[in-house]
């Protein structure tokens, strides 16, 4: 099994989730995130006084997945956030040990 | 303002319901200032800064009928210096007592509203660290030794500012957008910088709540400075026109000099330009033509745009720019008196550009001197003795961590579940509480 995460731009979210849904992951944990990558944030100006925003509004998005959907998903999310300007995000895959389902006790791909 | 005399003239309904409304659009201010403040502070210290405005209209109401109204309008007592305390606690005024065509109890209630939004103004210096207590001792004193004073030399009967030397301010630059505007300089020295000053970033946390609170007062300044020609006529028609049209050019002023400045027109920006074209319309707005105070809003905008910046270069830390905005806006509306003022509008007085000299932009120069000298020297002695016997600063643990907590014990936002504890009321725990509210 695989984890994929993938860090956004919030206003992707809704491509993203489509986008999985479509190719039949079963869940998904969102969460609010602030980062930044080689943009470095963006300045902001309150009467006059400039502020650097180094850590911006990002989206986490975390999938569990088989090895086999790891790269469709991994394409998927990179198709559907895409924006082709700075800050578009990340996305990467960790292997996991083993996943249970709380509610069954099911381990492995069963549980997903 | 004109002079104020107890009148025997008769009672003009008319002119009562005006000053009536008057009265509530400016008691409006002072809720829309603490919104306008509270917009601009960080998150953690929202809620002292709103408390700072609404306890000054409970303190200065107090203050202001038990002596401020006797020593700022009653008769003179000493050299145009300051009234008299025939009418301390509004004694010997009643329902029939006029002041001019209008009842004293309301001209009186109207003045109140404009000490209440003076005190709360200067609140804004010393944002995110003065200790509540001191603030509840510091208005109350200031009220009686420096707002009821000046408001007596300019509006006063015999006030030495508006008889012996004939200066004109119509609707408080001097006594109003002066005498906050120098305090807050004067009690920004004495408390001293917020921590992180001039290294965080202490942006606005909420630029919405400073655009409504901008609102507010915009139209609560149509009473504030309608409602100071004392009457429904022409005058207070023309102070609402010019009203409305500083701010106006104040906001453009301000938004143009961002445009050049920082590249971006900003709706902080916007909200400070209006709050300034108003500002130096206050005391001009009774004695300029429309023309006169579509300039006096334009250039309060431009320089007080660059005003607010001072803080930074001389080091003293005026939180929210009551120093930029009120004091500087107040000075230029004041001496462009001396420039635009017609006898159209004054019945008498003439600035240089109607023909009228130099003289009464000298008069005007002498008058924000006297004030802004007297109000900073005795502002500065009220911080330090305040300083000296309870402290002025919260600490620095209370400042760091918010004032929201540390003072009032509350949050101004549920930023959601983590790290609250479940609500339990004093004695009880919470069980009893859902046992209490599901029992048959």
């Amino acid at each position: 099994m695989k984890l994929i995460t993938a860090v956004v731009k919030p206003h992707r979210l809704d491509e993203v989730k489509t986008a999985l849904q479509d190719l039949g992951v079963n869940g998904m944990t969102v969460t609010e995130a602030s980062g930044y990558g080689r943009q470095h944030g963006h300045t902001e100006v309150y009467r006059g006084a400039e502020y650097r925003v180094d850590l911006v509004p990002k989206i986490r998005v975390e999938v569990l997945v088989e090895d086999a959907d790891a790269e469709p998903v991994l394409d998927a999310v990179v198709r559907a956030a895409r924006t082709g300007k700075i800050g578009d995000g990340k996305v990467w895959a960790v292997p996991v040990e083993t996943a249970v389902r709380v509610r069954t006790g099911e381990r492995g791909p069963e549980a997903l | 303002m004109t002079p104020v005399t107890l009148a025997s003239a008769g009672l003009d309904t008319g002119d009562t319901a005006w000053l009536l409304a008057a009265t509530a659009l400016v008691l409006l201010m002072t809720p829309g200032l603490a919104l306008f403040y509270g917009g601009m502070v960080r998150t953690k210290s929202v809620l002292n800064m709103l408390m700072m405005s609404f306890v000054s209209i409970a303190l200065v109401t107090v203050v202001w009928l038990v002596a401020g109204y006797s020593l700022a309008f009653g008769d003179d007592t000493f050299a145009g210096l300051i009234g008299g305390l025939g009418h301390v606690g509004m004694v010997g005024i009643g329902p029939d007592d006029l002041t001019g065509s209008v009842p004293t109890l309301l001209f009186t209630t109207f003045q109140l509203t404009f000490a209440i939004l003076t005190a709360a103004l200067i609140s804004g210096a010393i944002a995110d660290r003065m200790k509540f207590a001191a603030w509840l001792v510091f208005v109350p004193v200031w009220t009686l030794l420096v707002y009821v004073p000046v408001a007596h030399w300019v509006w006063g009967p015999g006030g030495w500012i508006v008889d012996a030397l004939g200066a004109l301010d119509f609707a408080g630059g001097l006594v109003v957008e002066i005498t906050c505007g120098a305090s807050g300089l004067a009690l920004a020295l004495v408390i001293g910088p917020r921590i992180g000053f001039k290294k965080d970033a202490m942006r606005p946390h909420n630029l919405p709540m400073v655009m409504l609170g901008a609102g507010l007062l915009w139209f609560g300044w149509l009473g504030f400075n309608g409602g100071s020609a004392l009457g429904a006529n022409g005058l207070a028609a023309a102070s609402v026109l010019n009203t409305l049209v500083a701010g106006c050019t104040g906001l453009l002023g301000w938004l143009f000099v961002e445009q050049r400045r920082d590249g971006h027109p900003t709706t902080f920006g916007a909200a400070s330009g209006v709050v300034a074209g108003l500002v130096a319309i206050t005391p001009a707005c009774g004695t300029v033509g429309v023309l006169g105070a579509t300039v006096v809003g334009l250039v309060a905008g431009v320089v007080c745009s660059y005003a607010v910046a001072w803080k930074f270069r001389l080091d003293y830390d005026d939180s929210l720019d009551v120093v930029g905005v009120h004091f500087v806006g107040g000075v230029v509306g004041t001496l462009l008196i001396g420039l635009f003022a017609t006898s159209a509008m004054t019945g008498g007085a003439e600035g240089l550009l109607y023909g009228g000299g130099a003289g009464q932009l000298a008069r005007q120069a002498v008058a924000v001197l006297a004030v802004a000298a007297y109000t900073f020297l005795v502002t500065y002695g009220i911080g330090k003795v305040i300083d000296r016997t309870m402290g002025v600063r919260a600490s620095e643990e209370e400042e760091l961590t918010g004032l929201d907590q540390t003072v009032h014990a509350e949050s101004a936002y549920d930023h959601g579940g983590l790290g609250h504890a479940a609500a339990q009321a004093p004695g009880q725990s919470v069980l009893r509480l859902q046992d209490r509210s599901t029992a048959p």
